[in-house]
Formats: structure tokens, sequence, C-alpha cells
């Protein structure tokens, strides 16, 4: 009886709900509450559009907290304009490059991430405890928050909708093996596999085994190699197509 | 508190579904939301582990419903009436209680370039705080189920593991979630084995590694 729209089933649910998409797809069952009639039967009518809930809850939510003076209207916009265009996986994807042709730079960042970073101009020293985990031919490193969405956003900005989902999180520490292949990733046996719960404030970034055939590439190439599911340790880096050695 | 959060290990949650080129933000109110986020916590009346508290506390099914920024409105809700700094009815009819004064926001847009990618100090170094364990030693974590705030997860609770690394003196979430204090202490990643954590079917390789404070362990 239900159509493909209303028929969404529990894992559908909890994948509409990681993307906030959770109001459009689920019209039945989980909003019945706000319609006056139980929709569970067999008819056929239009859900008027309007913006979801949340959407107008923020809405109201940030007119009240301007009027009041507790938040500044143009510093919101300018946290909105920092967190699109200026905190991302580049900024990670810049320290992986230059430790990968800087073999001195890479101890550094190994032993002491903070200072190694802010050699680059990333973060201050004080506020950044993070800790680099490199990724080789015999050990792969994974990061995960099971309890939140803990990620070292400075060097990889906000996380995706995948590391904060449900499926993610509770899957990662037991099956971290079947988690990579989900990614497309099918490690052998004998790699070791090391799994960092950031249960804590101390942030994990996964440093790449460079690919082969870059030897002739310059820092810049190299960062530009450089993915964000690669510093999570959710995939490999591919060497480029045709190489350039 | 045992609660929905503390995911580790559950199984049949569904495939994990990567997005290609994921925005930042899928919907602008998102971005609104994470901006009044750091905005308000900006005036210091509540901490990190105080507002990853008020996630935990909503009801299972809500959090499993809810969208992750609408936990966040819902959280951020929460705590700016549990600390007096929204009534309930302003809430309500979206406006400023009358006669109520008009506040300076901390923070203007002219800091933000200097903030936004700073995450905060955790570190107190100077704290008065024993170190119980040093790498290398064998320990075993505590098997507790406190009904507050804990970054003990209960997949590795009463298991055994081994102190690999030492972090120094951090804030204690525990208590700092709940207005009582940071109460610092040593924070240490334990390598936990796989097999210790999840069985015999486990591989014999792999591990996982936890950051763990002094009094969520034992020594073993």
């Amino acid at each position: 009886m239900a159509d493909d729209k209303t028929s969404v089933d529990r894992r559908g649910f909890l994948k509409y709900a990681a993307t906030g998409a959770v109001a459009a797809a689920v019209p039945n069952s989980m909003h019945a509450q706000e319609h006056d009639h139980d929709h569970d039967h067999d008819h056929d009518h239009d859900h008027q559009v309007v913006p979801s809930d949340p959407a107008l809850r923020t809405k109201a939510l940030e007119s009240l907290l301007v009027e009041k003076g507790l938040v500044d209207r143009a510093a919101l916009d300018a946290l909105v304009d920092a967190y699109e265009n200026k905190i991302g996986p580049r900024n990670g994807a810049r320290v992986v490059a230059r430790a990968w042709v800087d073999s001195a730079y890479k101890e550094r960042l190994l032993n002491n991430a903070p200072a190694a970073i802010a050699e680059l101009g990333y973060g201050a020293v004080q506020d950044e405890h993070l800790v680099v985990l490199e990724n080789g031919p015999r050990v792969h490193n994974l990061v995960v928050c099971t309890l939140c969405s803990c990620y070292p956003w400075p060097m990889l900005g906000l996380p995706p909708v995948w590391y904060k989902s449900a499926p993610y999180r509770s899957r990662a520490v037991i099956d971290p093996r079947g988690v990579l292949r989900e990614f497309g990733l099918e490690l052998p046996e004998d790699v070791e596999v090391r799994v960092s719960d950031s249960t804590a404030e101390v942030r994990y970034l996964v440093l790449p085994e460079r690919p082969a055939g870059t030897e002739k590439m310059t820092e810049e190439e190299l960062a530009a190699l450089v993915t964000r599911d690669a510093m999570i340790g959710a995939a490999k880096i591919e060497p480029p197509p045709g190489g350039k050695a | 508190m045992n609660g929905i959060h503390d995911m580790g290990g559950m199984q049949d949650m569904g495939p994990i579904q990567p997005e290609k080129n994921e925005p930042v933000f899928h919907q602008a109110w998102e971005g609104r939301m994470a901006a009044i986020n750091r905005a308000i916590g900006a005036w210091g009346k509540w901490s990190l582990d105080a507002s990853r508290h008020g996630i935990e506390i909503l009801p299972p099914a809500d959090y499993l419903r809810m969208s992750y920024y609408e936990k966040w409105l819902t959280r951020n809700v929460e705590l700016l009436v549990k600390r007096g700094m929204v009534t309930r009815e302003e809430i309500e009819t979206g406006k400023p209680a009358p006669g109520s004064q008009k506040a300076t926001p901390p923070l203007t847009a002219a800091a933000v370039p200097a903030v936004a990618g700073r995450r905060g100090n955790f570190m107190r170094p100077e704290a008065e705080a024993t170190a119980r364990f040093e790498v290398g030693q064998n320990v075993r974590a505590r098997n507790m189920n406190p009904v507050g705030h804990t970054r003990l997860p209960r997949y590795a609770r009463g298991k055994k593991g081994t102190i690999v690394r030492h972090h120094g003196i951090f804030v204690f979430p525990d208590t700092n979630a709940h207005f009582l204090g940071e109460q610092p202490q040593h924070l240490y990643s334990v390598r936990f084995s796989a097999r210790e954590l999840w069985g015999d079917d486990a591989s014999p390789r792999d591990s996982v590694y936890i950051d763990m404070w002094d009094s969520y362990l034992d020594h073993a």
C-alpha cells in the first residue's frame, strides 16, 4: 500500500535522520504527531511544502538572541563563512604533503604535532591537543568518536555526516575491517588495524602513506592528492592516474 | 550515563553512506546553528562537557530521529534556559521579555578569524594531580555505570589494556559537565586488543586505542 515516498524502513530512516532530510522523507511514521490524523492508510494527498521545523526554530532563536544582544549577527555571518570557506581538509593536506617531502618535518609532526602544525601557521600550540598517527604497509589507523563527533576540525573542517552517523560510530570499533571494506578498502590479514576512539580532547589526524609514482611531484601537487577520508583513515591515497614518475 | 550516544560496538545500524562532494552544511539553517552554537559558547556559561551532556540527555528515540544540528538546536535552547540567559517564555514568543536589558555580545565579527579555527585549551599542566600509571603498565578499565556524564565507553568497561601514551593533565569531563568543577586528572591512551574487547572472532592483530582519565583505571 505504501508508495516509495512513504515506505522508509528503519535503515533508511537512520540515513535520513543523519542527513537532516527526515522531515521530507518520513511523512507518515515519524511526523504523524504533526498531523491531525493517522497516515497509516491508503490515500493520496499533498503535503504542503514548508520550511522544516528546525529551520524555523533556528531562525526564531537567532532573532531572539540578536535582539537580546546575546549574539552579534555579523559574527554569525563571519563564523558561517569561516566554516564553509576557511577551515577545511586543505589545511590537513598541506601538513601531510610537507611531511611527505621533508622527513625532519615528519619526525617533528609525529613527536609534537601541535608545534609542527604551528610551523605552517595552523592553530595555537597550547590549544591543539593533536596527535598524528602514521599509516604504512604494516599498520593502518582509523579514527572514530563513538560517543559524539570529536574530529580534528582545525585540520579537516567540520566532519562529514557519515563520520557523525550511528552506523560509523557503532561499528568502527567492533568491525573496522568491515567498515573499511564499505569504503572500498580491503586490508590484508597481516596488516595491523588500530582504531583510535576520540573519547577525550586529544584529536587524531592520520598521516596517510605516500602513494607510489609521486616521486617527482611538488609539495603542492602532493597536497592536492590528499583526501579528507585518508586523513581519517577511511581510505588510502591512490597513485595519480598515469603518474608523474 | 548508559545512553544511546554510547554506540561503540552496536550492530545493525545500517550501511555507512559517504556522500560525494558533500557540502559543509546541507541547509542554510545548519550553518546558522553551528555559528550560534559557537557565539553563545563565547559567554562561557557552560563547558564543552556540559554541552555534550546536553545532547546525551535527549530522549533516545529523539537522539536517533533528529539530525545533527537539530540536536544542537534543542541542546542550546535547554542550556540557554538552564543558565538563565533566556526564559522559556522568550523562546516561545520569540521576543525579549518586556523591559529586559540588552546585552553586549562577547564575540564580534572582527574577532572571528582569530578564534574560528581554535578549539580552546583543555590541558591543566599546573593542576595538582597524581599520575597513578605510567606507559607500559597493564590496567583494567573500571566497571562503573554513573548516571551522569562520562567518557568511559561501555564497551571498554572491565576490559584489560596497556597504557601506551601519557597525554598530560586534562579537565575531567565527568565533573565538569555537571558544573562541579574541572577537577583535572592525568589522561592516558590505553590500548585494548580487539580480542579482549570483542572475543576470539576478532583479528589477533587489531586493537582499539581509547583515551582514559586516571580514575577510569585500576592496575591489572
